[in-house]
């Protein structure tokens, strides 16, 4: 009784773990968007649904496996977060708290409704062999897809890590986030940089879509759901701090998992949000946020 | 002063010939409209009354709640189930529901500026709080969980346990919206009021000249959430139900920040003028989308309006107009 309680408590773990590290990419997109810009995007889980809803058609009406379409979409969602910062959010930079929350709203309306428009309400999912595939280690049994997922999650990450230490657009971004007038005043294109940076965090959080619709199928009314998701997370971890945001989804996600395991799982957003009000009024910079920030 | 003349003090007297005609003119309207122009002018007037309450929390003294629905969904929830489980009339209950929303609103209050959370943090820390409610609600068999609590539908005229057709709800929001107006511009020609602004602007100056900026901001959160759960009240007993679902998602809170937003936020008239103009178009779009029979089309045109008007009139729509019309309130 005790063993068998354990091991599945084990394996609750390692698979909140697994889907904890697709919930850290899509929040390290949130994250490096408010990082850099201070803009806080309230279509996150919007633009991952749509992310979703891309590698399902892909799936469906192309037959190429969403890990196949990832870069194909993360490419795509690079170019269209750069431009819809370049046009939309650009002069939104600075504004007050509630007109930039108004834009993204509405912004999330348009493609919530737009993918609800072209796929309609129905749960969409796709059906792949390594879905009935997993991997035994003793024990223990993981799904070949979630395995996949995260691993794939975490070298997307480790790109992502590289980029903003080693290439120069990486270290300027980070310069302008650090000081924006100072990284003016020595001649760097603030303006190209943040959309740039835009088109990063939604790379990110399409290539975290891919990933996620071989987890579970996808719905429009998922996608309120996620932004929540990503801003407990972040919040968690630590609002513009990559680790932060990976190890954020990690604990999320294992916490959701226990809590579907121990509790119900209707009550498994319930600790999440537990979670987010503790670290907020002890700890509100996050677990891995500088203070004083 | 009488109160009268302290309320009127200052404004230009075309102001109140206006608003006069106004008032006149909602109160006869019921004889003027049919059912469907009624049930809009209702949700008008619903929208502008919650609005003016969320006003005084963002509009006034700048704090951001996105979990305005707590507060709603709260009143409603107690009105309601002492009603289903007791028979205690709304005009009861509708106190303990007002209790209960302001003890809600100040720990929600407390715990954000106790621990001085601001902007983006206690936006989050108010949706936490109202989506922890939700899930607690889901499973209270007392409110009836997740499957929801009904009242017994009625269209006989029973004025002491509100029920009635919609002519009463009517009359019941007009009141309320119009009791809003009035006790938002007392508070704003007040001490506190001026408080609120000195706050909203700098926070730190404020405190530093001696304003008590906890007290205030726990006053701004506890008159808000009050004025909110009288909304939840009566949208309970107009629509005869009520499900955690519903009555406490995100969409409901950011419903609520709407109006104000988009018709100039810390205005008195910017929640109402807001509310005209977001129900004005929800149900044009609503006809419009039936020509097309496609799913969430509505909501895309819904979502075009608000990108054009936040990216067109970000202080929102009322401070221009009224600057078109020769009014004088701008966003103070």
């Amino acid at each position: 009784m005790t063993a068998d309680f354990f091991l599945s408590l084990a394996q609750a773990i390692s698979k909140g773990l697994l889907t904890g590290m697709v919930y850290g990419l899509m929040a390290l997109g949130l994250s490096v968007i408010f990082g850099v810009m201070r803009v806080v995007n309230f279509a996150h889980g919007e633009i991952m649904v749509v992310g979703m809803y891309l590698a399902w058609m892909g799936f469906e009406y192309l037959q190429v496996s969403p890990m196949l379409s990832l870069p194909v979409i993360a490419a795509m969602f690079f170019v269209a977060g750069y431009a819809l910062q370049r046009t939309v959010i650009s002069p939104f930079i600075g504004r007050p708290e509630h007109q930039q929350f108004l834009l993204l709203l509405a912004i999330a309306i348009l493609l919530v409704n737009a993918c609800l428009a072209i796929a309609g309400p129905d749960a969409r999912g796709v059906q792949m062999d390594s879905q009935f595939e997993s991997y035994e280690l003793g024990p223990f049994v993981f799904d070949a897809v979630r395995v996949h997922a995260a691993v794939t999650a975490v070298v997307i990450a480790g790109l992502l890590w590289l980029f903003f230490t080693r290439t120069r657009t990486g270290k300027s971004i980070r310069a302008a986030a650090d000081n924006n007038l100072g990284a003016l005043v020595v001649g760097l294109d603030v303006r190209q940089l943040y959309a740039f940076t835009f088109g990063v965090g939604a790379a990110c959080v399409g290539a975290a879509g891919a990933l996620m619709i071989t987890i579970i199928p996808v719905t429009p009314f998922l996608a309120a759901e996620y932004t929540l998701l990503a801003f407990v997370i972040v919040i968690v971890g630590g609002l513009g701090s990559m680790t932060g945001a990976l190890a954020g989804g990690l604990l999320i996600g294992v916490s959701e998992a226990v809590a579907g395991l121990l509790l119900q799982p209707s009550l498994k957003s319930m600790v999440s949000f537990g979670i987010l009000i503790l670290v907020l009024l002890l700890r509100p910079q996050g677990l891995f946020g500088k203070s004083g920030t | 002063m009488s109160l009268l003349a302290r309320l009127t003090d200052g404004v230009p007297a075309r102001s109140l010939w206006g608003l006069g005609l106004l008032l006149v003119l909602l109160l006869v309207a019921p004889a003027l409209l049919g059912k469907y122009g009624l049930s809009v002018l209702i949700l008008v007037l619903y929208f502008a009354y919650v609005g003016q309450a969320w006003n005084i929390m963002m509009g006034f003294a700048g704090q951001l709640s996105l979990g305005h629905a707590l507060y709603a969904g709260v009143g409603g929830y107690i009105a309601a189930g002492l009603f289903f489980h007791y028979g205690i009339g709304p005009w009861a209950g509708v106190f303990v529901a007002v209790l209960a929303a302001s003890v809600a609103g100040s720990i929600v209050g407390y715990l954000g500026f106790r621990f001085s959370l601001a902007g983006v943090y206690f936006a989050l820390l108010t949706i936490a709080f109202s989506e922890f409610t939700r899930i607690a609600f889901d499973h209270w068999g007392w409110v009836g969980g997740s499957g929801g609590l009904f009242l017994k539908v009625d269209a006989t005229v029973d004025i002491p346990n509100l029920r009635g057709g919609p002519l009463l709800f009517y009359y019941v929001i007009l009141a309320l919206a119009v009791g809003a107006f009035v006790v938002c511009r007392v508070l704003l020609e007040s001490r506190l009021g001026r408080y609120w602004l000195a706050i909203r602007e700098d926070p730190e100056a404020a405190q530093a000249v001696g304003v008590p900026v906890l007290r205030c901001k726990m006053i701004a959160v506890v008159i808000s959430a009050a004025m909110t759960s009288l909304a939840g009240v009566w949208n309970a007993f107009y629509y005869n139900n009520l499900f955690p679902e519903t009555a406490f998602a995100m969409g409901r809170s950011i419903e609520f920040t709407l109006a104000p937003i988009i018709g100039g936020l810390g205005t008195l008239f910017g929640p109402i003028v807001g509310a005209v103009v977001l129900t004005g178009l929800g149900e044009i779009f609503t006809d419009l989308s039936e020509l097309f029979h496609v799913s969430g089309l509505k909501q895309i045109f819904y979502g075009l309006a608000l990108l054009v008007i936040v990216m067109y009139r970000p202080a929102g729509v009322w401070p221009w107009l009224a600057e078109r019309l020769g009014f004088a309130e701008k966003r103070r």
